[in-house]
């Protein structure tokens, strides 16, 4: 570039209005803005987010205390007890998870062998005291009661990779 | 006559051009820098400890968490270390969705880059256009791993999913119509690959309105040109990898020189600088996001016309199908073992590195033959880059030292791990 022109160039401020063009370009298109608590952005079904219990249509609940997402879970926030219900069959009498430690990497959900602990798509919640980031299993039953359907068919439009 | 001493003063730990938590002691002659010592280890969460005391697999979410805005790149690594201590090659298709993967990351990565380093010294605009762009890409990490930020989708022995048919879509509410919302939805019609095509598609004039923005702007320029200046020497004596090094003009990528996955399959050209200097790192990095489009573009390609499987079919080592899990017992009992007791590693060490968007990123890997590592080291670009700081900012203004910070692309969760 010769020095007449780059002195022209940078006299007339080329380069800053070459950017105040793309910008002004910008203020007068369509904007993007998401208006988020009213509206949302997509959301996959893969998404991982609040747990949930699930229970079979006959409203049984599915978890059998196997422990496997107990074990899994990288950041021990699973804590899991079970007894022998009155008719023989093995149920957990504590189900926890502690969300203020869960880092959301889904291992419960894929260890599971019975499709009951899962990852919802709820990510809106929020907790004043520790307390209320501890699901316990009536919470996390709660969940799955209210967000079967979603969860039954994302499961399902996922079962093929899976 | 009144005596006069240098100034030392804290930036940080709560400044917000400090990308983080960086605590640096300046010793200040007048404006000038004299010494610059930063001080780490505000944000140390023992990874490598912790990953001592879990079965190989558990860790992998961890590693998302060291670098936070590449994370898959972060995965990589440390997936790659087991399967060389294993000795197990991967599927063809999950190499290519894990090199697509690590682009996407790189420009993730750079995006942000570009977004903080801007915003830090003087360029409002970029920041917003960057986390456009970013959306896009984040919305392909949460379709194809279900988080928008730490995956978990890199196993030793493929990627845990394939590639989902569907997109999400935009939903119509108040503030958009059902016909806002088709023309919305337009490039979310397909599958991922569809949808990452478009993108791809655009995304060069989108870097272009990035250097009509920034490369020729005169403040930019001012702020950037001649500042930090590192000469090939030095980055190399310094122990420099990635864009730090080859902003110096050192053309150094381990994607070449050590390709590793299918980079050997790919075509693509490694941008170096001429000066060394935060302006041209800048310009390295940009290219290098061009490149890696075109790197996605040619995974995108293969990945079409190449169905199969995605996760090695060795269940010793990776869980089997659901379907399989719930019919054979042999499944069964293969699922119970590896998500309780996970896969014993063969006694050794390893190290492996990826090219990762700041560097050279690798992990080292000490087996004793038991279902944990006996030691895991990381080695950390940031960490190294950092140490530099002093160097790179000696004898530059208090306001150089913002753009130091940012044209080294520091985070802190790899260098204080």
């Amino acid at each position: 570039m010769g020095g007449m022109t780059r002195f022209f160039k940078s006299l007339f401020l080329v380069e800053l209005l070459k950017g105040m063009r793309l910008t002004g370009r910008y203020l007068f298109s369509k904007k993007i803005t998401v208006q988020y608590p009213e509206e949302k952005t997509p959301q996959s079904h893969r998404f991982r987010g609040k747990h949930a219990l699930r229970r079979y249509a006959n409203g049984e609940e599915r978890c059998i205390a196997c422990k496997l997402c107990e074990a899994v879970c990288p950041a021990l926030a699973i804590t899991i007890e079970s007894e022998q219900r009155d008719d023989g069959s093995r149920r957990t009498t504590r189900y926890d998870i502690d969300l203020s430690k869960c880092i959301f990497c889904g291992f419960c959900e894929e260890s599971c062998p019975v499709d009951s602990i899962v990852e919802t798509r709820e990510y809106e919640y929020h907790g004043e005291t520790r307390e209320d980031l501890l699901m316990t299993k009536e919470k996390l039953l709660a969940m799955g009661d209210k967000y079967e359907e979603e969860i039954a068919a994302d499961r399902a439009k996922d079962a093929i990779y899976r | 006559m009144a005596e006069i001493r240098n100034y030392t003063m804290n930036f940080g730990p709560q400044h917000p051009a400090a990308h983080g938590v960086l605590r640096l002691v300046l010793e200040l002659n007048g404006e000038v820098v004299q010494r610059a010592d930063p001080h780490i280890g505000l944000l140390h969460r023992a990874t490598e400890k912790l990953a001592e005391s879990k079965p190989f697999n558990q860790s992998i979410g961890y590693m998302d968490r060291l670098d936070y805005v590449s994370m898959m790149c972060n995965e990589h690594a440390y997936v790659m270390t087991i399967e060389k201590l294993l000795g197990i090659t991967v599927p063809v298709r999950a190499q290519y969705i894990r090199v697509m993967f690590d682009e996407i990351t790189r420009i993730l990565n750079h995006l942000m880059w570009i977004g903080a380093h801007g915003l830090d010294i003087g360029a409002m605009t970029i920041f917003l256009y960057a986390f456009r762009e970013r959306e896009d890409l984040m919305d392909v990490y949460e379709a194809v791993s279900g988080a928008r930020m730490h995956a978990t989708y890199y196993r030793p022995g493929g990627v845990y999913r394939d590639l989902p048919e569907l997109m999400p879509q935009y939903q119509a509410s108040k503030w958009h119509t059902q016909a806002e919302v088709n023309k919305l939805n337009e490039n979310r019609q397909g599958s991922l690959l569809d949808f990452l095509d478009d993108f791809t598609q655009r995304f060069d004039t989108y870097v272009d309105e990035y250097e009509t923005l920034l490369t020729e702007n005169r403040i930019w320029k001012q702020r950037t040109v001649d500042i930090g200046i590192i000469t090939p020497e030095r980055a190399i004596a310094l122990g420099f990898t990635g864009p730090m090094l080859r902003g110096s003009g050192v053309e150094w990528d381990l994607r070449k020189k050590q390709p590793y996955e299918v980079y050997d399959k790919m075509d693509f050209d490694i941008p170096v600088g001429v000066n060394g200097d935060c302006y041209d790192r800048y310009l390295v990095r940009m290219e290098e996001m061009r490149q890696s489009n075109r790197i996605i573009k040619q995974c995108i390609r293969w990945l079409r016309d190449n169905p199969g499987s995605v996760m090695l079919e060795d269940h010793k080592l990776t869980p089997p199908s659901r379907e399989h899990m719930k019919e054979d017992m042999e499944s069964l009992i293969h699922h119970f073992k590896l998500f309780t007791e996970g896969y014993s590693v063969p006694e050794g060490q390893a190290y492996a590195a990826v090219e990762h968007p700041k560097g050279e990123f690798g992990t080292y890997i000490i087996s004793e033959g038991a279902n944990k590592p006996y030691r895991l080291k990381i080695r950390a670009p940031g960490f190294v880059h950092l140490s530099a700081l002093h160097e790179m900012v000696e004898g530059h203004m208090l306001a150089d030292v913002v753009a130091v910070i940012g044209t080294q692309d520091i985070v802190f969760g790899e260098v204080d791990r």
